[in-house]
C-alpha cells in the first residue's frame, strides 16, 4: 500500500509547487499562468483527441468564444460594450473600473464564458461530430478560423481592431498573481475532473468510440450522446481559460488571441502528442516542457522562433508522434504496472523484485 | 436585391469570380492528386501557392516579366516538393491519416513563418502592366484573362499527362492498388515523389498567377488549402470535370459573398462554407445509411 502514499506525496509537492511558484519566480507571473492554461488546453483537447479519438483542430473556438464572452461581460456590466469597443478611435474616453467593478465582472464572465463556450459545443456538436477522421479535423479547423473571421468583421466587439480587456485598477496590484491562481485552480480542476471521468463507464465509453465507434454504437452506447457531453465538457474548461487568457493578455486580438488557431490551436495538439496522446499526465508534461521550449526560442532565436516552433511541430509529428509518456511506457513498462512475460519476448527472464 | 438591380455589377462579380475560381480549381486538382495517390491530404497545399507567389516576386524584383514565373515556379516548386517529400512527407505515408494531417500542418506553418521573416508580411503583387480589357460595360484586368487561359492551358497538359504518359500511367495505377502497382514493377517511392513534386508544381503556377492577378502575403495558404479541401469534397476524387465546375462556383460565389457581405466577410464565407459543405456531406451519407438499414 505504498504506492498510494508516494502518489499523495507526490500530490501534495505539485500542488505546493503550484501555490509557491508566484513567490518562487516573481519575474514569471504571466508565463506561468500561460503555462497553467496550457495544461487546460492541452488536458481537454486530448480528452476528446486522445481519449475518444476526435482529433480537433478547432478548439480554439471555445477559447475565443470564451475571451469574448468574459470580456464582455466585464465591461457590459457598467459601460456600453458598442461605446467602449469603439473608443480606440476618435472619442478618447477613459473606462476606469474600481476594484470591486473589476472582481465582479470577473466573477460573473468567467462562468458566462463557461456557459457559451458549453452551448457553442452542444450546438455545433451533434452536426459536426457526426463526422470522422480527417473530415472532423478539417471541419473543426474551418470553424475555428470562420469563427475568427467573424469577430474580426463583428464592429460590436471591435472587429478586427479588436477590443482591450478591462483596465486593472491599482488598487488590486499585481492582478496577474490573481490569474495565475485562477488559471492554477482551472488547471486543478480539469486535471481532477478527467482523472474522475476517466474512471467511470462514461471514460470507457470514450476510448470504446475511440477503438472502434461502429462496434460501440453497435453495443448500444448512444455515441453521439457521449461524443457531445465529451466536448461540451472541454468547451467548459477552454471557454474559462479564455476568460483568462483575454484578461492575461490585455489585449484581444480576433486571430492572433482570440482565435488563434496556428498558435494556441496547434500547440494544443502539439503538446498532448509530446507529451503523450490518449495519458493522463501526458498532456501536463508535454504543456510544461513545450511552455519551456517556447521561452527559450522566444528569448535565443528572436525573430525565428515562429520558425523554430515550425520545424519542432514538424519533427515531434513526424519522428516522436508516441511522446514523452509513451516512450517511457516502452522503455520501463515496469512503471506503468504492466507485467512483462518475459519468456515470451525472448529475453532472458527477470524476477519481479517485490 | 442589389444584385438584381444591377446587372451589370453582378455579371462583373460573376466573370471576375470565375477567373480566379480556375486557379482554385488547379490547386484542388493537385490536392485531389496527392490525396488520390498517397492517402495524405496536404494542408501545406496553400503555401505552395504561396511560394509559387514569392518566385514569380522574386523575378519581378529582378526586372523579369513576371509571365516568365508560370513557367519558372512550377520548376522550382517541383524539386521544393520532391525535397520535403524526401525529408519529411515519406515517413507520414503508410501512417495514420491524422499523423500526414499535422505533418503538412507542420511544414504549412514552417513555410509560412520562414516567408514572414524573409519577406515580411506585406501584401504584395507582381505587376505585369498588361492593362484591362474592355467587354462591353465591364472592365477587366487583362492579366487575369492570360491567367484564366494559362491556368485551361496547364490543366489540359496535366490530364493529357496523366492519360498518356508512362510516368502518368504509373501514378494513376499506384492510385488504384498502390501494391499491385508494386509487384509489376512500380516504383512506387519514385512515383510518389513525383507526385508530391507534381503537386507542388502545379500549385507554383497557380500561385506564380495568383501573384501577377491578384496579391500574395506569407499567410494567404490556409484559405487556398481549405478551398482546395472543399473543392475535391464537393466533386469527389478522380472527377476532374467535377473539380473544374465546382472551383469556377466557388471563385464566383466568393466574390458574389463579398460584395454581398462585405470583403471583411469574405474568408468567413470561404470557412463558413466549408462547414457547411461538410455537414451537409456527411447528412446525405448519414441519410445513405438509414437507407441501407
Amino acid at each position: 500500500m505504498n504506492v498510494p502514499v508516494r502518489k499523495l506525496v507526490g500530490y501534495a509537492a505539485l500542488l505546493a509547487f503550484g501555490v509557491a511558484a508566484p513567490y518562487l519566480f516573481p519575474a514569471y507571473h504571466s508565463q506561468l499562468a500561460e503555462l497553467w492554461l496550457f495544461v487546460v488546453f492541452a488536458l481537454t483537447w486530448d480528452l476528446v483527441g486522445g481519449q475518444m479519438g476526435y482529433n480537433s483542430f478547432g478548439n480554439v473556438l471555445f477559447i475565443g468564444v470564451g475571451t469574448y464572452a468574459c470580456a464582455v461581460v466585464q465591461v457590459g456590466l457598467f459601460y456600453n460594450v458598442a461605446n467602449y469597443t469603439s473608443s480606440d478611435g476618435g472619442d478618447l474616453t477613459i473606462y476606469v473600473f474600481d476594484a470591486t467593478q473589476f472582481l465582479t465582472g470577473l466573477a460573473v464572465g468567467l462562468p458566462v464564458a463557461a456557459v457559451v463556450a458549453g452551448l457553442v459545443a452542444i450546438v455545433f456538436g451533434s452536426a459536426v461530430l457526426g463526422m470522422r477522421g480527417h473530415y472532423f479535423a478539417i471541419c473543426t479547423l474551418g470553424l475555428g478560423v470562420a469563427a475568427g473571421q467573424i469577430a474580426a468583421g463583428w464592429d460590436w466587439i471591435g472587429a478586427g481592431g479588436g477590443m482591450s480587456s478591462p483596465n486593472t485598477p491599482a488598487s488590486l496590484g499585481d492582478v496577474t498573481v490573481l490569474l495565475y491562481y485562477l488559471a492554477f485552480g482551472l488547471a486543478v480542476l480539469t486535471f481532477i475532473m478527467i482523472r474522475a471521468l476517466l474512471s467511470t463507464r462514461f471514460g470507457l465509453a470514450l476510448n470504446a468510440i475511440r477503438d472502434d465507434e461502429d462496434k460501440a454504437e453497435a453495443m448500444g452506447l448512444p455515441t453521439i450522446y457521449i461524443k457531445v457531453t465529451a466536448w461540451a465538457m472541454a468547451a467548459v474548461m477552454l471557454g474559462i481559460s479564455g476568460g483568462i487568457l483575454g484578461n492575461l493578455k490585455r489585449f484581444i486580438d480576433p486571430i492572433d488571441v482570440a482565435f488563434a488557431g496556428e498558435t494556441y490551436g496547434v500547440w494544443m495538439v502539439l503538446m498532448a502528442i509530446l507529451g503523450g496522446k490518449g495519458t493522463l499526465w501526458g498532456p501536463v508534461i508535454g504543456a510544461t516542457v513545450f511552455q519551456v521550449l517556447k521561452e527559450v526560442f522566444w528569448t535565443y532565436l528572436l525573430g525565428w522562433q515562429r520558425v523554430a516552433l515550425g520545424l519542432m511541430i514538424v519533427v515531434i509529428v513526424v519522428f516522436f508522434p508516441q511522446g514523452i509518456l509513451g516512450w517511457a511506457r516502452e522503455k520501463f513498462p515496469e512503471w506503468f504496472g504492466h507485467r512483462i512475460d518475459r519468456s515470451r519476448t525472448g529475453e532472458t527472464a527477470r524476477e519481479p523484485a517485490e | 436585391m442589389l444584385l438584381f438591380q444591377a446587372p451589370v455589377i453582378s455579371a462583373d462579380l460573376i466573370i471576375n469570380g470565375l477567373l480566379i475560381g480556375a486557379i482554385f480549381a488547379l490547386a484542388a486538382y493537385g490536392m485531389a492528386l496527392v490525396w488520390g495517390v498517397m492517402n495524405i491530404i496536404n494542408i501545406a497545399q496553400g503555401e505552395f501557392v504561396m511560394l509559387g507567389g514569392y518566385v514569380a516576386m522574386i523575378l519581378f524584383w529582378n526586372g523579369i516579366h513576371p509571365l516568365f514565373s508560370v513557367a519558372v515556379a512550377p520548376f522550382v516548386l517541383f524539386f521544393v516538393g520532391w525535397a520535403l517529400y524526401k525529408l519529411v512527407v515519406f515517413r507520414v505515408v503508410d501512417r495514420d491519416l491524422f499523423v500526414s494531417l499535422l505533418a503538412t500542418f507542420g511544414l504549412s506553418i514552417l513555410m509560412q513563418q520562414l516567408m514572414n521573416t524573409v519577406f515580411t508580411g506585406n501584401i504584395q503583387t507582381a505587376q505585369s502592366g498588361l492593362g484591362t480589357i474592355q467587354l462591353g460595360s465591364i472592365s477587366i484586368l487583362s492579366i487575369k484573362v492570360v491567367a484564366f487561359f494559362f491556368t485551361i492551358i496547364l490543366g489540359g497538359c496535366l490530364v493529357v499527362f496523366m492519360r498518356k504518359s508512362r510516368l502518368g500511367q504509373a501514378i494513376r495505377a499506384t492510385s488504384q492498388n498502390a501494391r499491385a502497382a508494386r509487384v509489376l514493377g512500380v516504383d512506387t517511392d519514385k512515383v510518389y515523389a513525383v507526385t508530391f513534386g507534381l503537386n507542388a508544381a502545379i500549385c507554383g503556377a497557380a500561385g506564380a498567377m495568383v501573384a501577377m492577378a491578384y496579391s500574395i502575403h506569407p499567410y494567404i495558404g490556409l484559405p487556398y488549402t481549405i478551398r482546395a479541401f472543399m473543392i475535391v469534397v464537393v466533386a469527389g476524387l478522380g472527377n476532374i470535370a467535377g473539380v473544374v465546375l465546382a472551383g469556377l462556383g466557388l471563385g464566383a460565389a466568393e466574390n458574389v459573398a463579398s460584395f454581398v457581405l462585405g470583403t471583411e466577410f469574405q474568408l468567413a464565407f470561404t470557412f463558413c462554407l466549408l462547414v457547411v459543405v461538410l455537414v451537409w456531406r456527411n447528412t446525405r451519407l448519414a441519410a445513405k445509411r438509414q437507407y441501407l438499414k
